[in-house]
């Protein structure tokens, strides 16, 4: 769970001190850079100058709220990718917030792994390759072309939705991705299950991929989500 | 203000005023006109009867010259109740007749005239009038025949008289019946006002009197009963939904406290400090859940979550839904079968898919056969078919139609009603996890949506089943309410 190098620059733009310093310091701890500006004013000046690669926006600020900060933003050319927090939940305010221009939305209260998991994703799209035709880790090869997975020599039988979670899960290889990313990203649905029904899903695309293999790659992250990759740190 | 000051404010004492003086206006004119057409027709009859006299006398005169002129007149004028005669000659003696004296100059003038006179036998000086009609006859004499008016003058009186009764009565008549009328409206009134004032003050049980008549005011008290007992409800229901928030959000901060507290308390190892903690952002993550779906629930019935509405498949919902529950109702002994025909709705999607999950949700908890329930004759498929779930969507005339039917206990009819309510796990499930919301938020669902959320029986189990209305009406509807969304739509 780091970022990679060079350091990934982070602006926070909240307006509780508790929260801001609280992000700011966790954050820092997984070797982010992370800038805090209290008010909507502060954030779009700070946002403007500096050279971010993620801005979190609180939607409720004062002086200017989240959402006209990153119309204004967005209206100036800057494309930084922004992750909006905001404590209005429901599904048409997230829409409105990525309408208004924002990339990612995380109702409020959130975990810090749910937030720092949608940060990397966000951060390495901002920055990272053209996406590619296929994906590798270790021995395991997802063709997004021709639909085939392998592993070593063997083809894997996948159903279609299960081809789109590992398409998922190994675009992000090497970062967390939480249940509820899946399940807005491959799913497409922005409500909270009350059951486990996504570990389900990864128990049985697990049962698939890792079933007879000496390594797994398919790893769950205790009180985060999952994340594929190869071998043990 | 005054008991009376309150009476003749009176919306009804006010009208009853108003109506008096119209309905006096109206006698008035009546015997007004009345007065005057009798008066009209006396003064013809007499002018008829005195002209025909007059021709009448004029030919006797022709015929028997003054002699038969005079014993005629002398002859009439002793009859009781006899017009008025008289006769006189050039120089402007009386030679006939029964008149004792004349106003001035009625004799010089030919023609009608209207006169005060007395008789010769009448002693008295009263002041009597008549109409007389004064005639020339050959060689001077001149020839007067009049009536009394006596009986015009009576006849106006008895009418005038007539009039002021009438107005009396009609005065008597309409005040009394405007006190009257007016303290039975204000008596009524006074009813409604004090159990208003008693809802008020916060006895929200207090109901309108109705009387029998099915009046205004009876329909009035009707919808106002009915507006209270809304109220009533709402505010009953408030106070569950707010009962149940304090159980059902307290017991989970009470349980995360205790516990945070014990580990504070029991210098543990760090894996027990570990186990703690999560256990803690386990709980708090169950109240989130309980929370949001408080809110979405709040949102979808005070109809917020309108926008955001477009077209799409029931079907295609149906089967999502299907697949992404598949996997979990297999791990739990269960299976999803799915049968859809293209089904057109307009609606949000996002939370039309919701309230599907928690529907299958419920199913796959709730909806596994009761071991007692199989019969044990029954072969290996029928308890096969009691371990799947159904989701359909169809459509069935101008709703469209999304159930989910298990085969487990199924709820009571008399429960089901209940089981819709906000936080209601009935008491078979108490033990299960989860936030007693699900039917409740479905519920929402469907209401936002202008359908509902009904609840069938499946012999056994449990067909839950949310009604929309199809997608034109929904679409007409929508249009109508909002027009930006429309044009989103179009």
């Amino acid at each position: 769970m780091s970022a990679t190098d060079p350091q990934m620059r982070l602006l926070i733009i909240e307006d509780d001190r508790e929260s801001a310093d609280y992000l700011a310091k966790a954050f820092r701890e997984v070797g982010y850079v992370a800038d805090l500006a209290a008010d909507g004013e502060e954030g779009l000046a700070l946002a403007e100058s500096g050279d971010y690669d993620v801005l979190v926006v609180d939607r409720m600020l004062p002086k200017r709220d989240g959402l006209s900060l990153i119309g204004a933003l967005r209206e100036k050319g800057n494309r930084t990718p922004v992750l909006i927090l905001s404590a209005l939940g429901q599904v048409d305010d997230r829409i409105k917030g990525l309408r208004a221009g924002g990339d990612d939305y995380l109702p409020k209260p959130y975990s810090f792994a749910e937030l720092l998991a949608r940060v990397e994703v966000l951060s390495r799209r901002h920055g990272g390759p053209a996406e590619e035709t296929t994906y590798r880790v270790g021995d395991l090869e997802l063709d997004r072309l021709s639909h085939r997975v392998t592993r070593g020599k063997e083809e894997l039988t996948l159903q279609p939705r299960e081809f789109r979670l590992l398409e998922y899960l190994m675009k992000h290889a090497g970062q967390v991705v939480t249940r509820t990313m899946l399940l807005e990203n491959v799913w497409d649905y922005h409500f909270d299950p009350q059951t486990n029904v996504i570990d389900v899903h990864i128990s049985r695309l697990r049962s698939k991929i890792d079933k007879g293999f000496d390594r797994p790659l398919l790893h769950t992250i205790r009180g985060a989500g999952y994340m594929i990759r190869d071998g043990i740190r | 203000m005054t008991a009376f000051g309150k009476l003749i404010r009176t919306t009804a004492f006010r009208l009853t005023l108003a109506y008096l003086f119209l309905f006096a206006l109206f006698a008035a004119s009546l015997l007004g006109y009345f007065a005057w057409n009798t008066r009209r027709l006396i003064t013809e009859q007499i002018t008829s009867t005195v002209n025909a006299e007059t021709g009448e006398i004029g030919d006797i005169f022709g015929r028997r010259g003054l002699r038969g002129l005079v014993f005629t007149i002398e002859n009439r004028a002793l009859r009781p109740g006899a017009n008025l005669y008289l006769v006189t000659t050039p120089t402007g003696q009386a030679i006939a007749g029964n008149v004792g004296s004349l106003g001035p100059g009625v004799m010089a003038t030919a023609g009608w005239s209207e006169t005060a006179y007395r008789r010769l036998d009448e002693q008295d000086n009263a002041d009597h009038r008549a109409l007389v009609r004064v005639s020339e006859l050959s060689g001077g004499f001149r020839l007067l025949i009049g009536r009394d008016l006596e009986e015009r003058k009576r006849l106006f009186g008895i009418v005038v008289k007539a009039a002021q009764w009438s107005l009396l009565v009609v005065v008597v008549l309409g005040l009394g019946g405007g006190v009257f009328v007016a303290r039975r409206v204000l008596r009524r009134i006074d009813a409604i006002t004090g159990t208003t004032q008693r809802i008020m003050a916060g006895d929200l049980s207090g109901r309108l009197p109705v009387g029998r008549s099915g009046d205004e005011l009876d329909r009035l008290a009707e919808n106002l009963n009915a507006m209270l007992e809304r109220i009533e409800a709402l505010m009953t229901g408030l106070k569950e939904v707010s009962d149940n928030i304090a159980h059902d959000l307290k017991t989970p901060l009470t349980r995360l406290r205790n516990r945070a507290e014990e580990a504070l308390a029991k210098a543990g190892s760090e894996v027990e400090y570990r186990h703690a903690l999560e256990r803690t952002i386990e709980e708090s993550d169950g109240l989130i859940r309980t929370f949001n779906a408080l809110l979405m629930i709040a949102r979808a019935e005070s109809g917020q979550a309108r926008g955001n509405m477009d077209d799409f498949d029931a079907a295609e919902v149906a089967n999502g839904i299907q697949e992404l529950y598949e996997p979990l109702a297999e791990e739990d002994g269960m299976r999803l079968r799915v049968e859809t025909v293209p089904t057109p709705l307009h609606g949000n999607r996002e939370l039309i898919s919701q309230a599907l999950a928690n529907l299958v949700e419920n199913a796959i908890k709730y909806g596994k056969p009761a071991p007692s329930a199989q019969p044990l004759s029954a072969g290996a498929s029928v308890g096969m078919d009691s371990r799947e779930i159904l989701i359909e969507a169809r459509r069935e005339g101008d709703q469209v139609l999304l159930s989910v039917t298990d085969h487990g206990p199924g709820i009571p009819e008399s429960d089901r009603k209940h089981a819709v309510e906000r936080f209601v796990r009935l008491e078979a499930s108490r033990t299960q996890p989860g936030s007693g919301l699900g039917l409740s938020l479905a519920s929402a669902v469907a209401t936002l949506h202008g359908g509902e959320l009904r609840l069938a029986d499946a012999h056994p189990g449990l067909t839950a089943i949310l009604a929309i209305p199809a997608a034109t009406g929904v679409t007409e509807r929508i249009a109508a309410k909002t027009p930006d969304v429309a044009q989103k739509v179009a």
